[in-house]
């Protein structure tokens, strides 16, 4: 962003990553430093939304040259002020490295984490104040609505999105201007616009992200589908757990309503919407789009079946439209610059850009946005920077609990709905979490069937049971206990589980497990029949922990770390594990200074 | 009335628009196994037994809750479903306890009946070894052990949507989800609106809810079942006596359209206050003070002496002497003759009904 009263603007990433990393504080040092220099009315500071390499953060970004720093505290405030603010010095310290070349990088746009990025929904995100509509408008904010309002009629609206081949960003992949037509098509003189902001997948944080970062870019995505499908009320239900999203958006709204781009007769036309916030009480089903409706409705969170379709019978009965929040994310640009333009980016079937959240062993994590058709490859190495401590990739999961493990040699598979699908996986909202050789295939199965299990809102049989049962299976086999006939019992509860539940929720739970046992089904059988973790990372199948003579000094460090006193070993003397009352905790290696606690 | 046409294991079948795959299949006499489904109730779609296949798309659905649609075709017999089934199956005896020998419902539960008809005499997941929850029964009249819950809801629907009473609901989530009450009172607790209609034991398909005051008293194969007019007020219920060694075990209920309580309703008169009827104090004869103590008459001695006081007291000192209070027990025909008898007959306006209080 720019603003010619100021010679410099600092903008400070202010996205629940860097809040959590401290740039409060840094925000508060660099006011407090430009005040007492004097510089207060030359150079403006502006809290942002997420700029998505949260692994770096506190970000800080100082214009007109686009500096962009890393990992900044507020100690290093006095000497960023000093140097850059006022001698024009870039302060290299703080400036990113390249992980191989070890070279300081000061332009962002240089970094690999951010050069393969295309950014549409994610455009605004770190660049303009969240808090300012004006900063929004800008960017020709609200110009898609107004052309909309006064330009287009609604099934040129739809048709607009249908020629643009957007599909819902939630996870299932359906084509957004169908289900608009669907919802405009139902004969009602009351519909609802909803947006599924109740983002619950593990590591996921895009649709967080957007609210926090772009709040009026949702807004305007949702005023665009109520004219599309004639609707004049709606919703964006966001988890409660969000509370700078909501209070962002709340924001957004007000300063929206004020500005006539919602509420009554909107850019003075006939066409009025009404917008509200409903925030979850934290249950994963609601983003189950019938569950989300029934907690609007205050009923319990519990999905109900379709058919009827939300768009024939949705909220309090009536035709309604749910779409996920960066679908909407995608509206306004869809509309002000073209359906073709949108769909150039992408593959036949999946168009445009999509959002992942990047985590796990790999360097770089953060929030990146790639056009569709990307491989996994170049996500994990050239944006994420490759796997870290010089391991060995093993598998990526993508699509969170519903999706599945993909292993090396899928690496090159191109990122869309439908390839994800046929892998075994699938998109899901985003998340990609990246594991090295150290982590166990079946254990990370148990970790989202634990998930799903718990999260599961109890009504239908398959999920509610079968989800437990399979969990319990999948724990013995992790703890050593696996018996011969597990993994048919494994693959029978999956099969049934998939095709007999009622939502989204069950039919995609047993995903984890089935992509595991398509791909490392070795690693099953080495639990179960060999009862060994070839990652190494069941506890329960490792061999007991025995002191190494000549390495012991005899410190007695893990004599008082060791939680069951099963160490015994004077000061001076070489300590000695008791192998029956050994828990296999690994307290006392991690304690050891010497490294002469190893497992046998 | 719009009709929709569609096949069920090759069979067309014509059906009103609106009516379930399962209504289809059993206007063409398929027998679809079911355990949260229940004509009365709202559908839910919860047990996952009812699965059938649609041929079509290779996919399982639930009959109970998919409205039939035009050109549809479905399979019921197909190795997916039966597959299906028996699983779903499975996996609620993995969450039952194994005691049906002991089991009140043993005989009138649709679970039993379920694991008997698809052979499963293994279950996969073996059986409820050890009770996880608590007996909740701090009530004269109602057990619950949610042990022996599946979680079919029926009890919840006919609790809000039938009596309207919203005296229990679902709670907590996944495989902790139970039929709770508000604040875990239990039914009659400070906080609950239970009124002890009794439908929800009614409605529960296995042993979890029971009548309290018939347990152990005997099993439906047991019962002689006698369908009479509840005696307590003029609405006229009709109630199923389920009566053993000619002693009323439980009463249940009947859904019948044409009665005046088609839903099979009762209030707590009607489901739980019949010990009177074999109760050693109960009035059988009339009976007439002489020489200051009641003694045994026929019917002809005792209403001739009724006759006799009321003519004394209307001629000594006027009708208005006399007053009358009728019983809610009566029908509204004989409430009438009652008051028409006191004005007409004795010449009185003093008529009362324990009803208006």
């Amino acid at each position: 962003m720019k603003d010619s009263t100021y010679r410099s603007q600092v903008l400070v990433c202010g996205g629940t990553g860097c809040v959590s990393s401290g740039c409060q504080e840094v925000m508060d040092a660099l006011e407090n430093e430009l005040s007492s220099n004097g510089l207060a009315d030359e150079i403006k500071v502006v809290q942002t939304g997420c700029h998505g390499f949260c692994e770096k953060g506190p970000l800080v970004i100082v214009y007109p040259k686009g500096v962009f720093y890393c990992q900044v505290e507020p100690e290093d405030v006095e000497e960023l002020v000093a140097e850059h603010l006022q001698n024009d010095n870039i302060v290299d310290r703080l400036l990113y490295k390249d992980p191989v070349t070890e070279e300081s990088i000061s332009n962002y746009e240089e970094i690999d984490f951010y050069q393969k990025q295309q950014r549409i929904a994610l455009a605004n995100c770190g660049h303009i104040d969240p808090h300012e509509i004006e900063d929004y408008k800008e960017q020709d904010g609200y110009q898609a609505l107004k052309k909309t309002l006064t330009e287009l009629e609604p099934e040129e609206v739809i048709d607009e999105v249908k020629d643009s081949g957007l599909r819902g960003r939630g996870g299932g992949g359906f084509p957004t201007g169908m289900k608009w037509q669907f919802a405009r098509d139902a004969q009602s003189d009351k519909k609802y616009v909803i947006c599924n902001a109740d983002e619950g997948d593990p590591g996921a944080f895009m649709d967080r992200s957007l609210l926090e970062s772009d709040p009026h870019r949702i807004i305007e995505g949702m005023v665009i589908n109520a004219y599309a499908i004639g609707a004049d009320e709606g919703y964006v239900y966001v988890r409660a757990e969000y509370p700078l999203a909501i209070e962002r958006l709340q924001r957004a709204l007000d300063q929206a309503n004020e500005a006539g781009v919602l509420g009554e007769n909107i850019f003075d036309t006939d066409f009025s919407f009404e917008l509200h916030i409903k925030a979850g009480a934290g249950a994963f089903v609601c983003g189950e789009e019938t569950a989300l409706m029934a907690s609007i409705e205050g009923e319990r969170g519990m999905p109900r079946s379709r058919p009827p379709f939300p768009a024939q019978k949705g909220l309090w009965g009536e035709p309604s439209n749910i779409n996920n929040v960066e679908t909407f994310a995608n509206i306004p640009d869809i509309i002000l610059k073209g359906a073709e333009e949108f769909s150039s980016v992408g593959t036949e079937n999946s168009k445009g850009t999509k959002v992942f959240a990047l985590t796990g062993k790999i360097n770089n994590t953060g929030l990146v946005e790639v056009p569709m058709g990307i491989s996994m490859k170049e996500i994990i190495y050239d944006i994420g920077g490759g796997i870290g401590d010089d391991k060995e990739f093993k598998a990526v999961q993508i699509g969170g609990p519903s999706g599945g493990c993909l292993p090396e040699d899928k690496l090159d598979l191109p990122i869309d709905y439908d390839s994800l699908i046929e892998a075994g996986a699938m998109m899901g909202s985003g998340g990609l979490v990246v594991m090295d050789e150290d982590t166990c295939m079946v254990d990370v199965a148990r970790f989202f069937l634990n998930f799903t299990q718990s999260e599961s809102c109890g009504k239908c049989t398959p999920c509610r049971i079968g989800t437990k049962r399979m969990l319990q299976i999948l724990e013995r086999i992790t703890e050593g206990e696996g018996k011969e006939g597990d993994i048919k019992l494994l693959r029978r509860l999956a099969k049934n589980i998939k095709s007999s539940s009622l939502c989204g929720l069950g039919q995609t739970a047993p995903n984890p497990v089935l992509s595991t046992l398509r791909y490392f089904e070795d690693e099953y059988k080495a639990h179960i029949y060999d009862e060994e973790c070839p990652a190494g990372a069941c506890q329960a199948l490792l061999g007991a922990y025995v002191i190494d003579e000549e390495d012991c000094v005899g410190c007695t460090s893990c004599v008082d770390v060791c939680p069951v006193d099963a160490i015994e070993g004077e000061k001076k003397e070489v300590h000695t594990i008791d192998p029956e009352a050994c828990i296999v905790c690994g307290s006392c290696v991690d304690e050891c200074p010497t490294d002469a606690i190893f497992q046998e | 009335m719009e009709t929709i046409t569609l096949k069920i294991n090759d069979q067309e079948v014509e059906v009103e628009a609106g009516a379930t795959v399962l209504d289809a299949a059993e206007k063409l006499g398929f027998d679809i196994p079911t355990l949260c489904h229940h004509p009365d109730l709202e559908e839910h779609g919860s047990c996952r037994v009812c699965l059938v296949e649609d041929a079509q798309s290779g996919s399982l659905m639930a009959s109970c809750i998919t409205p039939a649609s035009e050109g549809m075709e479905i399979e019921l017999d197909t190795e997916l479903v039966e597959d299906a089934r028996k699983m779903n199956i499975e996996l609620l005896l993995s969450e039952h306890p194994n005691d049906c020998m002991t089991c009140d419902a043993d005989g009138n539960c649709e679970l039993q009946s379920l694991a008997y008809q698809y052979g499963i005499s293994n279950p996969a997941f073996g059986t409820m070894e050890k009770a996880q929850f608590a007996i909740k029964d701090k009530n004269p009249f109602i057990q619950f052990n949610p042990n022996k819950c599946i979680l079919c809801g029926k009890c919840v629907r006919v609790d809000n949507h039938i009596q309207c009473s919203d005296a229990i609901d679902f709670a907590n989530r996944g495989s902790e989800s139970v039929i709770a009450t508000p604040l875990e009172e239990g039914l009659g607790g400070e906080h609950s609106n239970c009124v002890f209609c009794g439908q929800c034991v009614e409605a529960c398909p296995t042993g979890a809810l029971s009548y309290k005051p018939a347990q152990g008293k005997g099993r439906v194969h047991e019962f002689e079942k006698v369908e009479t007019t509840c005696p307590y007020c003029g609405v006229g219920c009709q109630l199923e006596l389920r009566v053993k060694d000619n002693q009323i075990v439980q009463v249940g209920s009947i859904y019948d359209k044409d009665h005046p309580n088609p839903l099979g309703e009762a209030c707590v008169k009607g489901r739980f206050a019949y010990d009177f009827v074999d109760h050693p104090d109960r009035l059988s004869k009339p009976l007439v003070k002489k020489d200051g103590e009641l003694q045994e008459a026929t019917w002809d001695e005792a209403l001739d002496y009724v006759a006799e006081k009321f003519s004394e007291i209307k001629d000594e000192d006027g009708g208005a002497a006399l007053a009358g209070l009728a019983s809610a027990k009566c029908t509204n025909e004989e409430n009438y003759l009652f008051q028409k008898f006191m004005r007409g007959v004795l010449g009185t306006n003093h008529v009362d009904h324990c009803a208006r209080l």
